[in-house]
């Protein structure tokens, strides 16, 4: 308990200071601008806004894109709620009853609602990754290569089995990944593999090339494809901000159980944000009574989806902290901010690097705290974002993203190729290929060639070395149940209704 | 012969092709393969080419069996257009400089939209520009010329 306070305490100190607090705020106001705009998620905002936190130090610059994280899950609600379009896939649930709620004239109780209950839940989860953190660490550090390429497996074969659509070809696209991510220079020989020569690609692919190219480029061209129509914004019927007391009561049990399960599931590999949203309004509509009400404008299916998601966000930090597995795509990018400004993720880094480590949870619940508090009362100004025209705005995100990737090595090259990731992602679309896998195997690509390295060095070739040890065991042993439960037709079709929007 | 599925044949045949050509570069190339105790810089790679030949393959295989629905229309314009013009950036940028570049980038991207307004994208394109050099080179101070360097404004 000390230990916690005295950690706590280093955090704030590091997180409070006037330079944090404004990059913060900077992260927050900019991941909600973004993230306000429809179609751009949270991995699309931070592979945006990434380049702009490179020349930060280490603290600052992930303390920012934490925020940015934050800002963009609050504006994708935010747009779920007041025109039915959820800015990214965890809050599509919110649409559901969020945006009744807007019609029938009370949108601001459903925006306050999902504000006070992600805070909440933030705060919550922010407590729980601290408590968890340190022996979760020590833990990993009886982890060896062989655990560590068992452990990886798992995770990527979690988030095939926890995301949704095909899973053969999402664990085609993870492959697809690992390979995109072996381009380059090998570490363990020095040379260059899959460059043809270039010297930039030597340096392999950069994974903001990568990330906003599928994930940005492709989604803009996907919108393009509509043709833009008429969207009934609320705008001017966002008076009353403050819930009810009646709205209080109903939604207070809705906040504590989303606030638990998605703690639960975002520590899970996979699990993220937005499976936690999905099974809290699940399970929301289980329990209530009058599950009848759900769908037309109930605060509980606003309160308990928004709670997870953001509960979620925050403990899926948990792994990428403590083991150094990002469990999601957005934690794949904190990976590879990590590694740019030098810090390898893992175990030690809360040991070698406390400020970092706990400057950085500190900055979480700052980060919440300012969403709450700043953008409560800038709803106006979000909304009026929502207005302007997508034929406005599009070319205006291109801007932003064809800088942020060139300034990123003053290469011409970089463009060309996140453009080429741009048509690979349109591609990926059409063919109903889910690109989030391909950036998790993308980052850990060349983690798990090191680690299959090391461990089959360390055994002198023996691949059983997988099997024997327990550790290392069990966590494949965890995985193939995994592969073959969902193989299973009667949870197969249980998995694709948990994904089903009503 | 009308494919029943046709998503899935595509993905496998993509799959396999991207598959096959790691795991061919690997040869063509001659990256050292080693041995299990001591993985050479082919090794990893080449197994992972091939398992995903095969997953290709194996997906392949399924869409024979299942009924799909069909691949929609690409939308050429946007994706020329967008794509056409995020590259003329690239290539501009240092040439002729960030005010350029973007007005290049704006007209040409805005022309792949369903509705291209001449004036409209005008505007936008000068605020835009006027608006990265404020932030992005007086601010953040990044290095991008302004101006054309071979003018001498720069």
């Amino acid at each position: 308990m000390d230990q916690l306070i005295a950690n706590l305490s280093l955090g704030f100190g590091v997180a409070l200071t006037v330079n944090n607090l404004m990059y913060c705020l900077v992260g927050c106001l900019l991941g909600t601008l973004i993230g306000v705009l429809p179609g751009i998620g949270p991995v699309a905002t931070i592979a945006m806004l990434l380049p702009a936190t490179f020349t930060l130090p280490p603290e600052s610059s992930l303390i920012m894109l934490a925020g940015i994280y934050y800002g963009a899950q609050y504006g994708g609600s935010t747009t779920a709620i007041l025109i039915n379009i959820p800015g990214e896939s965890s809050s599509v649930v919110t649409a559901l009853d969020g945006y009744q709620m807007a019609r029938q004239g009370r949108a601001g109780a459903a925006l306050a609602t999902a504000a006070l209950g992600s805070f909440f839940a933030g705060t919550v989860a922010t407590i729980l990754l601290a408590v968890a953190s340190p022996p979760l660490a020590q833990l990993a550090f009886k982890f060896g290569a062989a655990e560590y390429f068992s452990l990886m497996t798992l995770g990527l074969i979690a988030a095939v089995v926890l995301a949704h659509g095909s899973v053969i070809k999402a664990v085609a696209m993870i492959v697809l990944g690992l390979l995109l991510g072996l381009v380059g220079t090998d570490v363990n020989s020095g040379m260059a593999r899959f460059s043809f020569g270039v010297p930039e690609l030597s340096d392999g692919i950069g994974f903001v090339a990568v990330a906003m190219g599928v994930f940005g480029l492709a989604e803009i061209m996907k919108n393009l494809e509509q043709t833009e129509e008429e969207r009934e914004v609320f705008l001017n019927k966002v008076t009353n901000l403050w819930p009810t007391k009646q709205d209080f009561k109903d939604s207070w049990g809705a906040v504590l159980r989303g606030t638990g399960l998605g703690s639960l599931l975002g520590i899970l590999p996979g699990g993220g944000a937005v499976l936690a949203s999905f099974a809290a309004y699940t399970l929301e509509k289980k329990l209530a009574k009058d599950p009848s009400k759900f769908g037309k404008g109930d605060i509980r299916g606003v309160a308990s989806p928004e709670s997870a998601n953001n509960a979620a966000a925050q403990t899926s930090f948990i792994p990428l902290l403590t083991l150094g597995i990002p469990p999601n795509p957005v934690m794949a990018l904190m990976v590879g901010a990590m590694i740019i400004q030098g810090i390898q993720p893992g175990p030690q880094v809360m040991v070698e690097r406390p400020q970092l480590f706990w400057g950085m949870i500190a900055s979480m619940w700052i980060g919440n705290l300012m969403l709450v508090v700043l953008n409560l009362p800038l709803i106006g100004m979000w909304i009026k974002l929502l207005t302007v025209p997508y034929r406005l705005l599009y070319p205006a995100i291109l801007v932003f993203c064809a800088i942020g990737v060139y300034s990123l090595s003053n290469s011409p090259l970089d463009v060309v190729i996140t453009a080429a990731f741009g048509l690979l992602g349109y591609v990926f679309v059409k063919l109903e290929c889910e690109p989030a896998p391909l950036l998790l195997g993308f980052i850990l690509g060349p983690m798990m060639e090191e680690n299959l390295r090391r461990a089959m060095l360390l055994s002198r070739g023996d691949a059983t070395t997988f099997f024997t040890r327990p550790l290392s065991a069990t966590l494949l042993a965890v995985s193939v149940l995994l592969l073959v439960v969902i193989m299973v037709p009667a949870i197969r079709k249980k998995r694709e209704e948990t994904f089903q929007e009503e | 012969m009308k494919l029943k599925n046709p998503k899935d044949f595509w993905s496998g045949a993509m799959f396999t092709t991207f598959g096959l050509a790691f795991a061919i570069i690997v040869k063509v190339y001659d990256y050292p393969m080693g041995t299990a105790s001591r993985m050479g810089a082919g090794y990893f790679p080449f197994v992972l080419g091939c398992v995903m030949a095969v997953l290709g393959i194996i997906i392949i295989a399924q869409s024979v069996i299942t009924s799909g629905t069909r691949i929609s229309k690409f939308a050429w314009r946007p994706l020329i257009w967008v794509l056409g013009g995020f590259v003329v950036f690239g290539l501009t940028a240092k040439l002729l400089g960030l005010v350029i570049a973007i007005f290049l980038l704006v007209m040409i991207s805005a022309y792949g939209g369903h509705e291209f307004k001449l004036r409209e994208s005008l505007i936008s394109s000068v605020v835009l520009a006027a608006g990265s050099v404020l932030v992005f080179i007086v601010g953040l101070k990044l290095a991008f010329p302004i101006w054309p360097e071979f003018l001498g404004w720069g």
